[in-house]
C-alpha cells in the first residue's frame, strides 16, 4: 500500500512540470491574451485596463463585419466541400478492391503539404496571366476572363476551394476507418434484397457514422478558425480586405499596426465563436461515452 | 444479361467520377511541376499545362542556392538547414516527453486526469494568435526572442500534447497483464517504461515522428513571428521568395522553390502513407 502511494507521487512528480508548462502556455498565455484586450496595449502590451474599448471598436467596424463574415462563408465552402466530396470518395474507395491504392495516395497526399505550399500552388493554377485564364484564352476563347483572385466578391470562394483541396483527405480517411467498422452482414443481406449500393450508403451505412461526421465537423470548423497561412499565400486577404479572415485580422494588428488590444479582442472573439460552437457538442459526446 | 451491363455501367460511373476528382487533386501538383522544369522563356511562351520541351533543372538550382529573398541570394538551402536545426531537436525532445507523460497517464486513470488531458488536447486546437503576445513577451524576458533555441522550445511545448495523446491512447490499448506481471516481478514505474514499454513503442512512435515532423517543417506563423531575420524557417523563407520582386518574374525559380520546400513531407507520405493516415484517424478521432 505504501509501495503504492509512492508510486503515484513519483507519477505526480515526473509529469507535472512538462504538463504545467503545456498549460501554462496554453490557457495561461489565452488568459493572458484575453486580459490584454481590456487594456490599453498598443505597439507594447500594456496593463492599464479599458474596459470594453478595443469590443466596442470591433463591433463597430465595418472592416471587422466584412472579416469575420467571410469566416463563415468560407467555413461554410470548406465544410460543405471537404464533406460532400470527401464521403462520396471514401464511400467509392470503400467498395473498390485494395488495387485502388493509387487513388487514395492522389486524394490524401495534399495533406502531407503545408497550407502555405497549397496556397501558393492555386495561386499558380488561378493567376489570371499565367493560370486558368490564360490556358483558355489560348485555346482561342480570347474574351474569357476568369480573375477570381482579383474579385473583391469571389477571392474567398477561392481560398475555401484550395482549402477544400487540402483537407478532404482528413474526411476520407475519417469516414473510410469508420466505414470499415460497418457490420457485413448488413452487406449480404441487401446484396439479397438487391439494394442499390447507394441507397445503402445513404440509409444503412452513413446514419451509423454519425459520430465520424461530428468528429469530421469539429476538426474542420477548428482548421476554419486557424486559417491564416493558406490566405497569406494566397489572396494576402485581398483585394482590399475582401478577403480577410479573422486570423489575418489579428496577426495585422498585433504586428502590422501595433494596436495589440485590438488584435487580442479579434483573437478572443475568434475563439469564443468556435467554443461557442464546438464547447457544447464536446461535453455532450464525452457525457455520453461516460454512460 | 442486362443486370451485368448495367453493374459494368455502375463501375464505369464510379470510376470516371473518380478519375475526375482525381485531377482536382492531381493539377496543381502536375502545373508547378512542369513550370520547375521549364526555362523562364518556355514558361512565358507556353502554356500552362504543356509538357516542358526541354527539361532543365537551372529553376532547382537557382531555387536551391541562388534564388533572392530581398536582397539576400543564397537560395532556399541555408532555410531548409535552419528547419533540421529547430525540427530534429524539438521533435527529440516532444516525443520524449510526450511517450513518458503518455505512459503515466496511461496509469492514472481519474476525472481530473481526464480534465487535464482534455484541456491539453482542446488547448491544442486554439488558433496560435491567442498565444502571440504573451508568447512573444516570455521569449523577450527568456532573450530567446528570435534565437534558433526559441523555436526550438516553442515546437517542442506546443508539440507535446499531442505527442502525449498518441503515446497515451497506445499505451492505453497495451495488453496490462505485461504491465501487472512486471509490477509482480516487483519492477518499479520507470523500470517497467524502460524495459518493457519503450521496446513495444516502435509503431506508435514511427505514428509521432511523421505527424510532428509534419507539424513542425509546415509551420508558418511561428516561423514567421519568431524566426530570425535571415534566418527564418523554410515556410516563411519561401514565401519571401515567392514575393521578391524581379523585372520579370521567376516562376520557374519559384515553382522549384515551391517543390523543394513541399519535397520532405510529400516523400515520406510516399514513403510512409499507411503511418500516416494511421496517426491521422487516431490522432483526430480519439481526440
Amino acid at each position: 500500500m505504501k509501495g503504492h502511494f509512492q508510486q503515484k507521487l513519483l507519477i505526480a512528480a515526473a509529469l507535472t512540470p512538462t504538463v504545467l508548462v503545456a498549460v501554462y502556455f496554453i490557457w495561461g498565455f489565452g488568459a493572458a491574451t484575453a486580459y490584454l484586450s481590456f487594456t490599453d496595449s498598443g505597439f507594447l502590451p500594456s496593463k492599464k485596463l479599458i474596459g470594453l474599448f478595443h469590443y466596442q471598436k470591433l463591433f463597430s467596424s465595418a472592416r471587422w463585419w466584412n472579416t469575420y463574415g467571410n469566416m463563415f462563408i468560407y467555413g461554410g465552402v470548406y465544410l460543405l466541400g471537404c464533406l460532400s466530396i470527401g464521403i462520396v470518395i471514401a464511400a467509392m474507395l470503400d467498395r473498390l478492391p485494395k488495387s485502388a491504392i493509387i487513388y487514395r495516395t492522389i486524394y490524401l497526399y495534399p495533406l502531407a503539404l503545408s497550407l502555405v505550399i497549397t496556397g501558393l500552388a492555386w495561386q499558380w493554377v488561378l493567376s489570371p496571366t499565367t493560370g486558368l485564364q490564360h490556358l483558355i484564352r489560348e485555346l482561342g476563347f480570347e474574351s474569357f476572363s476568369f480573375n477570381i483572385l482579383g474579385s473583391s466578391e469571389y477571392a474567398i470562394y477561392a481560398l475555401g476551394g484550395a482549402a477544400i483541396w487540402h483537407s478532404t483527405g482528413l474526411v476520407i480517411v475519417l469516414f473510410l476507418s469508420g466505414m470499415k467498422g460497418i457490420d457485413v452482414d448488413l452487406w449480404r443481406s441487401a446484396q439479397i434484397d438487391r439494394i442499390p449500393t447507394w441507397r445503402v450508403y445513404a440509409s444503412i451505412v452513413l446514419p451509423q457514422l454519425r459520430s465520424t461526421l461530428m468528429t469530421a465537423i469539429v476538426l474542420l470548423a477548428f482548421n476554419v478558425v486557424r486559417s491564416f497561412d493558406i490566405v497569406v499565400a494566397l489572396t494576402k486577404g485581398g483585394p482590399g480586405n475582401a478577403s480577410e479572415l479573422p486570423a489575418l485580422y489579428a496577426y495585422e494588428f498585433y504586428f502590422v499596426r501595433g494596436k495589440i488590444g485590438q488584435g487580442s479582442a479579434a483573437a478572443v472573439v475568434m475563439v469564443v465563436s468556435i467554443m461557442a460552437i464546438v464547447l457544447p457538442y464536446l461535453i455532450y459526446e464525452l457525457r455520453k461515452r461516460k454512460q | 444479361m442486362k443486370s451485368r451491363r448495367q453493374y459494368s455501367l455502375r463501375s464505369a460511373l464510379v470510376h470516371g467520377l473518380l478519375f475526375v476528382l482525381a485531377l482536382y487533386f492531381l493539377v496543381p501538383l502536375y502545373v508547378m511541376v512542369v513550370a520547375s522544369f521549364k526555362s523562364l522563356d518556355e514558361i512565358i511562351h507556353s502554356s500552362i499545362i504543356a509538357l516542358p520541351i526541354v527539361w532543365t533543372t537551372a529553376g532547382w538550382e537557382k531555387a536551391w542556392s541562388s534564388a533572392c529573398t530581398g536582397l539576400v541570394c543564397t537560395g532556399i538551402k541555408p532555410y531548409f538547414f535552419e528547419t533540421m536545426a529547430i525540427l530534429f531537436p524539438a521533435m527529440s525532445a516532444a516525443i520524449v516527453i510526450g511517450a513518458l507523460n503518455g505512459y503515466l497517464m496511461s496509469f492514472w486513470r481519474s476525472r481530473s486526469a481526464d480534465i487535464l488531458f482534455g484541456a491539453l488536447i482542446i488547448g491544442s486546437f486554439i488558433p496560435l494568435q491567442l498565444f502571440l503576445i504573451p508568447l512573444a513577451v516570455t521569449m523577450q524576458k527568456l532573450g530567446i526572442f528570435g534565437s534558433t533555441f526559441g523555436l526550438i522550445l516553442i515546437h517542442t511545448v506546443y508539440g507535446v500534447p499531442l505527442t502525449t495523446m498518441l503515446y497515451r491512447n497506445f499505451y492505453v490499448s497495451l495488453p496490462s497483464e505485461l504491465v501487472k506481471a512486471a509490477i509482480v516481478d516487483g519492477a518499479g514505474v520507470f523500470k517497467i517504461f524502460r524495459s518493457v514499454i519503450v521496446p513495444m513503442s516502435a509503431p506508435i512512435t514511427i505514428v509521432a515522428v511523421i505527424l510532428v515532423f509534419g507539424g513542425i517543417y509546415n509551420d508558418y506563423i511561428f516561423a514567421l513571428t519568431f524566426g530570425e531575420t535571415g534566418k527564418r524557417p523554410i515556410m516563411a523563407a519561401v514565401l519571401n521568395i515567392i514575393s521578391t520582386q524581379y523585372a520579370v518574374a521567376e516562376h520557374n525559380v519559384n515553382m522549384a522553390a515551391v517543390m523543394i520546400s513541399a519535397l520532405p513531407t510529400l516523400l515520406i507520405f510516399l514513403v510512409a502513407g499507411k503511418f500516416f493516415v494511421m496517426g491521422l484517424a487516431q490522432g483526430s478521432v480519439k481526440g
